[in-house]
């Protein structure tokens, strides 16, 4: 263990507790009720100043989905291009709604989900597949349409049922997977 | 009340997505902070830990080739010549109840779902600043205590064995602070 004086390590049967004084602490600063600086405020209005830029970026990684795909449709599924489809659509379930585009984000991670628990990825059906790749591509490029807000919803809830009941049926033998399947999400709602 | 001076924090960011990076940047640099440092993979982030001494690490999980439950791994090192003891924040689309309890055993301080918000992020930083926990050192696990209570009725086959003093309050700063006024 690193020689530090400043730890006090206690022993115990079969582990030991180490405390150290916090060496954070004196980045801790104590202020009155009337201090009006709000840092989370701040950083909130200065994410609303990046959002002029969100658009383009939510293209770009709708277009890195649609290559990652093109990629499958064109060689198989290898580990690379499967690695990549699930890397472009989990940073697609993870960005798309900071950038707005809740639903491609869902339905985002309904893809992420098919990937990570289907049995055999060559066994799924391709157009569950290339629907969630369509879907996200529609929601990110007609999202300045004024009723597509609520068909985005509709449709993502669709896919993800449609891609539940799948993978439901493919792991009815697998319940390691089945357990995670049906475990609810830990992401704060919308 | 109490807020906490970034521009006195170091930060190391890990995420290979450009654009949550920025995301990253301009939200601790709108909190205060001044020096904030970035890297796309695990392997350089390793490095950049070891270089700059970061007081937070802040990673993605799913990255190519070297990931952030590896990182997480080793900056956990106890026998390392850095600091193994840093606060890591594991920021990720992986929203399962099962990858949390993987990046906790990986010594993963906090947990936090994208999609990511600006509150979540400052109330997670207020926590490893304000809360540290203290580590435990056993024969598979090194890194802060993954206990966030104190009952004492778990029986279950991982229970550490040592006594009453096994259980070991480690009051925090707030409360400390608070018992003064």
């Amino acid at each position: 263990m690193a020689k530090d004086k400043t730890l006090q390590v206690t022993a115990f049967a079969d582990h030991h507790v180490i405390t150290q004084p916090n060496p954070l602490r004196k980045v801790l600063r104590r202020v009155t009720e009337k201090d009006i600086d709000d840092p989370v405020a701040r950083a909130e209005k200065a994410l609303a100043g990046l959002s002029g830029e969100f658009r383009n970026w939510m293209e770009t990684e709708a277009d890195r989905l649609s290559a990652a795909h093109a990629a499958i449709l064109k060689q198989g599924f290898s580990d690379a291009t499967r690695q990549e489809l699930f890397r472009a659509a989990h940073d697609i379930k993870g960005d798309a709604a900071t950038f707005g585009f809740p639903s491609a984000a869902a339905a985002a991670e309904s893809l992420c989900r098919i990937i990570e628990h289907a049995p055999d990825l060559e066994e799924v059906p391709s157009d569950l597949i290339t629907h969630h790749i369509n879907a996200i591509q529609a929601i990110v490029r007609e999202r300045t349409k004024l009723d597509t807000a609520s068909v985005a919803s509709a449709l993502s809830r669709k896919l993800r049922g449609v891609a539940d009941e799948y993978l439901a049926h493919a792991n009815r033998d697998r319940p390691e997977h089945l357990e995670a399947i049906l475990a609810p999400s830990i992401a704060p709602a919308d | 009340m109490f807020r906490i001076d970034f521009n006195k924090l170091r930060f190391l960011v890990c995420d290979d997505n450009p654009h949550m990076r920025r995301i990253l940047r301009t939200l601790l640099h709108s909190f205060g902070a001044r020096e904030v440092y970035e890297s796309e993979d695990g392997a350089t982030a390793l490095e950049m830990y070891s270089h700059y001494v970061p007081d937070i690490v802040i990673t993605d999980w799913s990255m190519p080739i070297f990931d952030g439950l590896e990182l997480a791994q080793m900056i956990r090192q106890p026998e390392s010549k850095g600091n193994p003891y840093a606060p890591i924040i594991m920021l990720t689309g992986h929203s399962e109840k099962r990858r949390v309890t993987v990046a906790r055993d990986a010594g993963v301080t906090e947990f936090l779902a994208k999609p990511i918000s600006a509150k979540g992020l400052y109330q997670r930083i207020l926590n490893v600043v304000a809360n540290p926990r203290p580590f435990i050192k056993t024969k598979t696990y090194f890194g802060p205590d993954r206990r966030r209570n104190t009952g004492t009725t778990y029986i279950g086959p991982e229970r550490r064995v040592g006594g009453e003093m096994e259980v070991m309050q480690q009051p925090s700063l707030l409360d400390k602070a608070r018992a003064t006024i």
